[in-house]
């Protein structure tokens, strides 16, 4: 294992946080506090309590997914699509790396980014509505693995793009839209019985209800299917992310 | 002389079914400077980014140091320093960081008196803490050489190392590669600046349409294949040559006032002789004589055309 080069991409990836602070850290912090703000203390005061917890609690887990997937993602896309875009990835290719060490570098430092992200985000919160996390440890576990799965999936994302369009495509497209739709401002129970129906067909509700039963120990979907899915799509990922790079699709082809 | 680079049977076809290399053999020697020439498109980028990994061979075995490029991936790579030939550096990362970065990515401790000599010998120490975007053309180029050499390679490819910098820089360039080799490091240059062969590659490889034309040390290519033009300047304008030298390869200049004359070096009779004696006898009066070597730019665009 060639651990010199992990922790050179890694760090690589980290630095370019640092340098684009506003983007990385504090675009994402400020707009999900915006949610908070307007949702939670402004509006959630007049809307009655869900499951026995206040509308601003309530939205947070959601909202936190939301932020995870969709920085998850384009952290990770845009980690591996910028060097090919500049054409600076041959040294990454050139070098005596193997495909998992260069995964481990690109979807460590994106996960860790959004990682801190969501950490930031959480304490933001409690500023502004009442906190409480009943399983912390099951809710880091969840935010540790969804941070590696989306980026994972971003990673392939970033692989197959040829340009900036198709970079943004599934973050803006697919998932804004899963995320919105899949609960993270209300509970599947107060949808028609027909939208309840395609609603389990959104793979998303599983992940928002998997962190907000680690919140406050209520969902609507149980506990041990939101976990087997986001292992499976961690797994789908593993498998996609490997079959491109081993392929070289994208870019040694 | 042992062979660092053995090239057998190699052929890329790219997805588009565009075929960039045809069954290349070609075995490049230790501590030599081997220039590929060739045009654009000729396929050269994509023989080297094949042996440094970035590009998959369709058919065909490349061994470095006697490993095989693709099965002992990882000692070939930590063997091979690649300057590209585009200035593909991370704009906004400082030049120390840059330079450390691919270090790393070779798997080596880092090393700071390594990275500070590399950058004083490129004349880049005063410039460590500057961002890329603010370095001029030739010190970016400067950037990817130091990159290239961060892990102590024993190969060392440069895609087109002159391209885009002033006279000077090329010079400049050329002493580096020259002070490289004499630390041990086999350099190979793709270019298609005929010049940069003749004054600095120990061999040659001429490639054309994916297809290797001809290899061979420059000089042996440069005497065997060369010409030679002797030109007589006359002391009298003449504007027809006189039909007794109809026999030679003549060609009036300089508006009649001289003669050229090309001749092949390797044959055993010149000409020269019977041509100046001829001369003289159709009443044609001599002022002065030169000749010139063809040079490697005549080769090479001969041996392109044929091919071609």
């Amino acid at each position: 294992m060639n651990f010199y080069a992990i922790r050179a991409i890694y760090f690589h990836e980290m630095d370019r946080m640092r340098r684009t602070i506003f983007q990385s850290i504090l675009s994402p912090v400020i707009s999900t506090s915006l949610y908070f703000i307007v949702f939670g203390s402004v509006i959630g005061g007049m809307i009655p309590q869900i499951d026995g917890v206040s509308y601003g609690s309530f939205i947070v887990p959601g909202l936190l997914m939301l932020t995870l997937l969709t920085q998850s993602i384009s952290n990770s896309a845009f980690g591996i699509f910028f060097p090919k875009f500049t054409g600076s990835v041959y040294e990454v290719l050139a070098a005596p790396i193997s495909s998992i060490e260069i995964i481990i570098g690109f979807v460590g430092a994106s996960a860790s980014k959004s990682l801190i992200v969501g950490v930031i985000i959480l304490f933001t919160a409690s500023f502004f509505v009442e906190l409480q996390i009943q399983y912390p440890l099951l809710m880091l576990f969840l935010l540790i693995l969804t941070c590696l799965t989306f980026s994972l999936f971003g990673f392939l994302i970033g692989l197959l793009s040829d340009n900036f369009e198709q970079l943004q495509v599934v973050p803006l497209i697919i998932i804004t839209p899963l995320v919105f739709l899949g609960g993270s401002l209300y509970t599947i129970e107060m949808l028609p019985e027909f939208w309840q129906k395609v609603s389990y067909f959104n793979p998303v509700v599983y992940l928002i209800n998997g962190m907000r039963w680690s919140f406050y120990g209520a969902s609507d979907i149980n506990i041990f299917i939101s976990i087997v899915s986001l292992i499976g799509f961690l797994v789908a990922c593993i498998v996609g992310v490997a079959i491109v790079i081993s392929k070289g699709y994208g870019i040694k082809n | 002389m042992q062979s660092i680079v053995s090239i057998n049977n190699l052929s890329k076809i790219y997805d588009n079914n565009f075929q960039a290399l045809k069954n290349i053999n070609l075995d490049i020697r230790k501590n030599e400077i081997f220039a590929l020439l060739g045009p654009n498109g000729a396929g050269k980028t994509t023989l080297i980014s094949i042996i440094c990994g970035i590009v998959n061979p369709t058919v065909g075995k490349v061994l470095v140091n006697e490993y095989d490029i693709i099965k002992d991936y990882r000692k070939t790579r930590s063997q091979i320093g690649l300057v590209p030939q585009e200035l593909t550096l991370e704009q906004f990362e400082i030049v120390y960081n840059n330079v450390a970065y691919t270090r790393g990515l070779y798997g080596k401790v880092p090393n700071p008196d390594l990275i500070e000599k590399l950058l004083k010998d490129l004349s880049l120490w005063d410039k460590k803490d500057s961002k890329i975007n603010e370095l001029s053309g030739g010190m970016k180029r400067r950037v990817l050489i130091a990159k290239a050499l961060s892990h102590e390679p024993s190969v060392l490819f440069l895609d087109e190392p002159s391209s885009g910098v002033d006279v000077e820089l090329r010079q400049d360039m050329w002493k580096i590669i020259e002070n490289l080799r004499d630390t041990g490091v086999t350099i190979i240059l793709t270019t298609h600046y005929i010049e940069e062969a003749e004054a600095i590659a120990d061999r040659v490889a001429v490639i054309n349409n994916g297809e290797m034309i001809i290899v061979d040390d420059t000089e042996n290519l440069i005497k065997s294949m060369g010409q030679k033009t002797l030109t007589i300047d006359l002391h009298e304008m003449i504007n027809i040559l006189p039909e007794s030298l109809d026999q030679y390869d003549l060609e009036i200049m300089n508006n009649g006032l001289s003669i050229n004359y090309r001749y092949d070096t390797q044959s055993k009779q010149t000409g020269i002789t019977s041509l100046l004696q001829d001369m003289k006898e159709s009443g044609l009066k001599l002022k002065d004589l030169k000749t010139e070597q063809s040079s490697l730019e005549n080769i090479f665009v001969e041996l392109v055309r044929e091919n071609s």
